[in-house]
């Protein structure tokens, strides 16, 4: 093989190419001017409908509130309310038992998003947007339906659990149960969009490792422990965050599914929730606001713990 | 690099031209066409509403109307927050528990000098609806409606069960009564349902038996009363006590209104504005009738009765053209409209019987009748700051898992607080 002759002969077109493109565009100081032109509505859309807010709500919560926007400084006070209301203590408590029960997402769409990319795997296409379908519903469509699934006396889930000798509860409306089922669907609701970051982690995943784990005799099982999870945990990692950060915020379903009547409210009322209630309903803008700032922190703590305990389990590269 | 610049500061301008093209064009002037905003919350009175609209179009060409519909759960918490905001409806459906927040905290305007000029005469509404929307001697709305109840019964099953049908003899131990017999298990048949819903269940028993939810210058709770708990107690008996009624999980996840409409209950004490919900279903119209509400044990009628006005926003923009449409819907000829669809019972006195007509089916006089027995509903400056929090706990009492009488004081307690946090 000759070497200088099919090196160089290439090289030359591509080199000119590259510099008669470039030429229009160099980089000066006009490619930051255009890289904050073309960044400013995001950030100007981050600064106005987040940033400022989360500041306002930090003001507004030391404040009391009357009628249609009137307020005045009310120093601590809210928080010393907050301290001492057994509705916050409930909602903390309800809201970490659906955080943790929402983590049951993650290992079930990792093993659907293994399953999809198994090779020779029929009708992915469908499968796909049967589970990313949740995810483009709305949620008060997706809470009706399930109210009527969960209907004690003659949801469809009921009606099958007596078919094989099970007498099922009030789903919603008992205390004991209403907030499993309210995750059930939270957890139903968010494999769709966890499987797609999955799904996209496991095909960066070079096939020669398989191949290789394949020839030293490793099963598919084997090869999902040993190969897709370990080169898949900075999805898992930022899937988790999310979910997290999501299960805090939980709301809509406890708003549609429970809703203020039912004997199983002060066992599913979150912070969010909470929020609402205080706020909206009853008026008080003020305590509303320190209801946020508590979730706020609560956010802020699990997330800083998550970015801190990634080290021992994240493997990149 | 330059004329790049210039045409994107150019694309950049453009939206904001536009914008002022648009405002400049529209200042209206007095006699320019103007678009007012009507919420309301009742899918079921859209029609009516929009009917009473066309009507008034047809007089007064230059003012259009559009309805809002926002569903009740929502209603509330939406109009704040848009009155709040400044992007409110121009007229919107008020219910007394609103009245004095929205009158005392700048949300309604106040109507006297209009209703003075105009000679609007405020005697032909029912006096009890005129004085909740009086508010610190200023009228804040026009009265639209008013509420009755009645016993609603299943005609089929009471023939079944060979129980007599109730008639206005009627006291809480018949109720009693008729429910135990009429309920039959094995058919998942309750003779009652007792749902867990003050302006459907207690605020009816309430005054029947001599009790009061607030003081009448609502300042203090009357749950603590012995009649108060009484009044409520006739609830919860009928589950944890008679077992005549599903129990509250099954009124939480079906409507109970469902209930009776598809024969599973065959008693429920239903509103002047359900009727026609019934009547849409088939089975209902065909089985179900209404009774006159139960009398007290002592033979009392008094019950709370709910009544809706319309308001103008403080901050309407067109408060002449909404003045102008506010009288019409206040008006003789709104109220027949209203009353004709057999949806409500108009404030505006003398259409009762076009309401008691309108379903040939129901005797829907009943409801008409006892508006007499009327009395304000519980409501105080801040009624949802207590009502809310009400419900919530006596849920406690309605599974049995604590004595009405323990609750109803635990109740107290809050609505004090709340009630004390009015004043300061």
């Amino acid at each position: 093989m000759t070497s200088s002759g099919t090196a160089t002969a290439p090289a030359e077109p591509v080199a000119e190419e590259m510099v008669r493109r470039r030429r229009p565009r160099p980089p000066t100081q006009d490619s930051g001017w255009w890289a904050a032109l073309l960044l400013l509505p995001a950030a100007a859309g981050l600064a106005i409908f987040e940033i400022w807010p989360t500041f306002q709500t930090i003001y507004y919560s030391f404040t009391s509130w009357g009628a249609f926007g009137g307020h005045v400084w009310s120093g601590l006070e809210n928080y010393r309310t907050l301290i001492a209301d057994s509705d916050v203590f409930h909602a903390i408590v309800n809201t970490a038992i659906i955080s943790a029960i929402s983590m049951l997402a993650v290992p079930l769409s990792i093993v659907v998003a293994a399953l999809m990319s198994l090779p020779g795997m029929r009708g992915v296409t469908i499968y796909r947007t049967l589970y990313f379908l949740p995810v483009v519903t709305l949620p008060a469509a997706v809470a009706l339906t399930w109210k009527y699934l969960f209907n004690g006396d003659y949801g469809l889930i009921n009606w099958l659990l007596s078919k094989v000798g099970v007498d099922g509860p009030h789903w919603l409306s008992d205390p004991a149960t209403a907030i499993f089922a309210i995750s059930i669907v939270g957890v139903w609701g968010s494999i769709g969009y966890n499987m797609v970051i999955f799904l996209s982690g496991i095909h960066g995943i070079p096939l020669d490792y398989y191949e290789a784990a394949e020839l030293d005799g490793a099963g598919r099982v084997s090869q999902f422990f040993h190969i897709t999870v370990p080169l898949l945990t900075p999805s898992i990692f930022f899937v988790t965050v999310i979910t997290v950060i999501n299960s805090l915020q939980a709301f809509d379903l406890v708003y549609l599914m429970v809703g203020q009547t039912s004997p199983a409210i002060t066992r599913t009322e979150t912070l969010v929730y909470l929020f609402y209630q205080r706020g909206f309903a009853e008026h008080d803008g003020g305590y509303a606001a320190a209801v946020g700032v508590l979730l706020l922190l609560a956010t802020l703590i699990l997330t800083a713990a998550q970015f801190r305990l990634q080290r021992r389990w994240v493997h990149y590269g | 690099m330059k004329s790049v610049r210039r045409w994107t500061s150019l694309l950049l301008m453009a939206p904001l031209l536009a914008v002022a093209a648009c405002s400049s064009n529209s200042k209206a002037g007095d006699d320019q066409p103007v678009t007012l905003t009507y919420a309301i919350w009742d899918q079921a009175q859209a029609a009516a509403m929009k009917q009473i609209i066309k009507e008034f179009h047809a007089q007064h060409p230059k003012i259009d109307v559009q309805v809002q519909v926002t569903p009740w759960e929502s209603y509330w918490t939406k109009l704040q927050t848009s009155i709040t905001s400044g992007t409110g409806p121009d007229l919107f459906w008020m219910t007394m528990v609103y009245a004095k927040y929205y009158a005392t905290g700048g949300g309604t305007a106040a109507l006297d000098d209009q209703i003075k000029k105009s000679k609007l005469d405020m005697s032909a509404y029912v006096p009890a609806v005129t004085k909740a929307y009086t508010i610190n001697g200023k009228v804040y709305g026009i009265p639209k409606d008013v509420n009755g109840f009645g016993l609603c019964y299943n005609k089929s099953l009471f023939d079944a069960a060979k129980v007599k049908r109730p008639d206005d003899s009627w006291t809480w131990n018949d109720v009693v009564s008729a429910a135990q017999k009429l309920t039959n298990k094995q058919k998942g048949v309750y003779g009652f349902v007792a749902p867990e819903a003050d302006e459907l269940s207690w605020y009816l028993t309430v005054p029947q038996a001599g009790g009061q939810v607030i003081s009448p210058d609502g300042t203090t709770s009357g749950y603590d009363q012995e009649a108060t708990i009484k009044g409520i107690q006739f609830w919860t008996d009928m589950i944890t006590k008679y077992h005549v009624s599903p129990s509250l999980q099954q009124t939480t996840d079906t409507d109970p209104l469902a209930m009776l409409t598809s024969g599973k209950v065959a008693m429920r004490y239903c509103g002047s504005w359900e009727p026609e919900e019934i009547a849409a279903v088939p089975y209902g119209k065909a089985n179900i009738d209404v009774a006159p509400l139960p009398a007290g044990p002592d033979g009392n009628r008094n019950y709370y009765s709910n009544g809706l006005a319309n308001s103008m926003s403080a901050k309407t923009k067109h408060p002449d053209q909404a003045w102008e449409f506010l009288q019409f819907l206040g008006s003789d000829r709104a109220a027949e409209i209203q009353a004709k669809t057999g949806t409500v019972i108009p404030a505006y006195q003398g259409h009762a019987d076009a309401y008691a007509k309108a379903i040939s089916e129901f005797h829907l006089q009943v409801f008409v009748d006892q508006l007499k027995y009327a009395q304000p509903f519980p409501a105080s400056t801040d009624t949802a700051a207590w009502r809310d929090a009400a419900t919530k706990q006596f849920a406690d009492a309605w599974t049995g898992k604590a004595p009405v009488a323990e609750v109803s004081k635990r109740v107290a307690e809050t609505m004090n607080q709340a009630l004390a946090k009015e004043k300061k």
